[in-house]
């Protein structure tokens, strides 16, 4: 069953995830961008990206998902993603302390306002992302084996 | 609130299904419908951030539980004649729920919070981190400490299933190097 | 307070299934129970009677919105949640890799 599991799922299955996995994917990123004005956030998100690459994997076998998205590129967003949001925090020291809100606040209810919020929603769903990508590529790509019993 | 309690009677039903059933894939698709019904109750009780959030991190859930379960051939889970230890377990959990109910009337009455902290939040919140959605704005500004220690959790998790399943030095079929030693 | 108490109804059945089950996935589940317990008490703490979402629209004036620190509080634990499981499950696959099973009484190694 893991040969079959590999290869990817009926041709009915590859031909919706064609049409909705970009959809996913906008959709992740909506939330993510919109996370000041209307309910979602990094959080959240993240997770919806981290789905779009999952069902890919999980629709046409791990060899075309990985080319999308290799391991090595994903554990690079998410060191890329802590040490964004670090640096904001750090950059803080510029007005006063650690993590002041130093950009300028604007007005309410647009995309460009509320300071570093936007920057600190983006930093955190590289990490969120890329991290629990990394995790469902390792659980995958560990191979059933029957133990040694003692 | 009629809602909240339907809601409730449906979610502990669930978690009864969930741990009752001998099918491991039954087990798990039980649970997926409790975080569906998790969600549904957040959505009532005004929370659309965290409605959101707990829809997606319970479908991934029960995508990496299934991934676990489903290609293994133990399907079924063996249960045996146990009296003892379920009268003192039946038992410690009925006086953890008496203390308990003691314990609740010391919480304000359900439906109206003490809001100390959060009123300045609310009061205030628009116009000092000019963001509309408060809950980002307390995430991300008044306490964004604590979200530095949530990434950092995560990252966390990361390296520690990343260190779980990395194969060492399989160099034969028959020699496997024992990699619990280090 | 009948609200509170079955939150904590849903509490006590992931213990039991934590304390009873033999199979190591019965007992993930449990863990997840708890966790959906546990959050959903936070949420119920914060509710207000006739409160609206804490997110301000610019047209209404909204005067009464319900808690938003508690719910700045579950947003991060729910994450937290996941990845624990995940942690758990990865522990899940390598015992069976050693062992041949899931059953938890068949793992003795490490006792006499």
């Amino acid at each position: 069953m893991s040969k079959e599991h590999e290869k990817g799922m009926s041709i009915i299955v590859k031909t919706i995830t064609r049409l909705t996995v970009g959809l996913i994917l906008l959709y992740g990123i909506y939330i993510l961008s919109h996370g000041h004005i209307s309910p979602g956030g990094g959080f959240a998100g993240g997770v919806i990206i981290a789905l779009s690459f999952i069902h890919l994997m999980l629709a046409y076998g791990k060899e075309v998902a990985l080319k999308k998205l290799s391991k090595g590129v994903a554990s690079f967003f998410e060191s890329i993603g802590a040490l964004l949001f670090l640096s904001i925090a750090f950059l803080g020291f510029t007005g006063g302390y650690f993590f002041l809100n130093f950009l300028s606040k604007g007005e309410p209810f647009k995309l460009f306002s509320a300071g570093i919020i936007p920057l600190c929603n983006i930093a955190i769903s590289f990490k969120v992302g890329a991290g629990l990508f990394a995790i469902f590529v390792a659980l995958v790509l560990l191979k059933p084996e029957k133990g040694d019993k003692k | 609130m009629i809602e909240l309690y339907v809601l409730l009677i449906f979610m502990i039903i669930g978690a009864i299904v969930a741990i009752e059933v001998k099918d491991l894939l039954s087990s798990v698709i039980a649970l997926g419908t409790v975080g569906l019904g998790v969600s549904i109750a957040f959505l009532v009780l005004k929370a659309p951030d965290l409605a959101i959030t707990q829809l997606v991190v319970e479908i991934l859930c029960v995508i990496i539980l299934m991934r676990a379960t489903l290609k293994r051939d133990t399907s079924f889970s063996i249960t045996g004649g146990r009296f003892l230890t379920t009268l003192i377990t039946v038992g410690f959990i009925a006086v953890f729920l008496f203390v308990a109910k003691e314990c609740l009337k010391d919480l304000p009455e359900f439906g109206y919070p003490v809001m100390k902290v959060a009123g300045t939040y609310l009061r205030e919140g628009m116009m000092k981190t000019g963001a509309a959605n408060l809950v980002a704005s307390v995430i991300l500004d008044y306490r964004a400490y604590d979200t530095l220690g949530e990434a950092t959790v995560l990252f966390t998790a990361v390296i520690g299933v990343l260190a779980l399943v990395r194969r060492i030095g399989r160099k034969k079929e028959g020699i496997k190097i024992r990699e619990e030693d280090e | 307070m009948m609200v509170y108490l079955l939150c904590l109804v849903l509490f006590c059945v992931g213990l039991y299934c934590v304390l009873m089950k033999r199979n190591i996935i019965k007992i993930i589940v449990g863990i997840i129970i708890m966790e959906f317990a546990v959050n959903l008490f936070f949420v119920l703490v914060a509710y207000r009677m006739e409160g609206r979402a804490p997110i301000l629209s610019p047209d209404a004036e909204i005067l009464n919105m319900v808690d938003p620190l508690p719910q700045a509080l579950v947003l991060t634990s729910i994450v937290i949640g996941l990845a624990t499981t995940a942690v758990l499950v990865a522990i899940a696959m390598r015992i069976y890799e050693k062992y041949g099973t899931f059953d938890i009484t068949k793992i003795k190694e490490l006792r006499g």
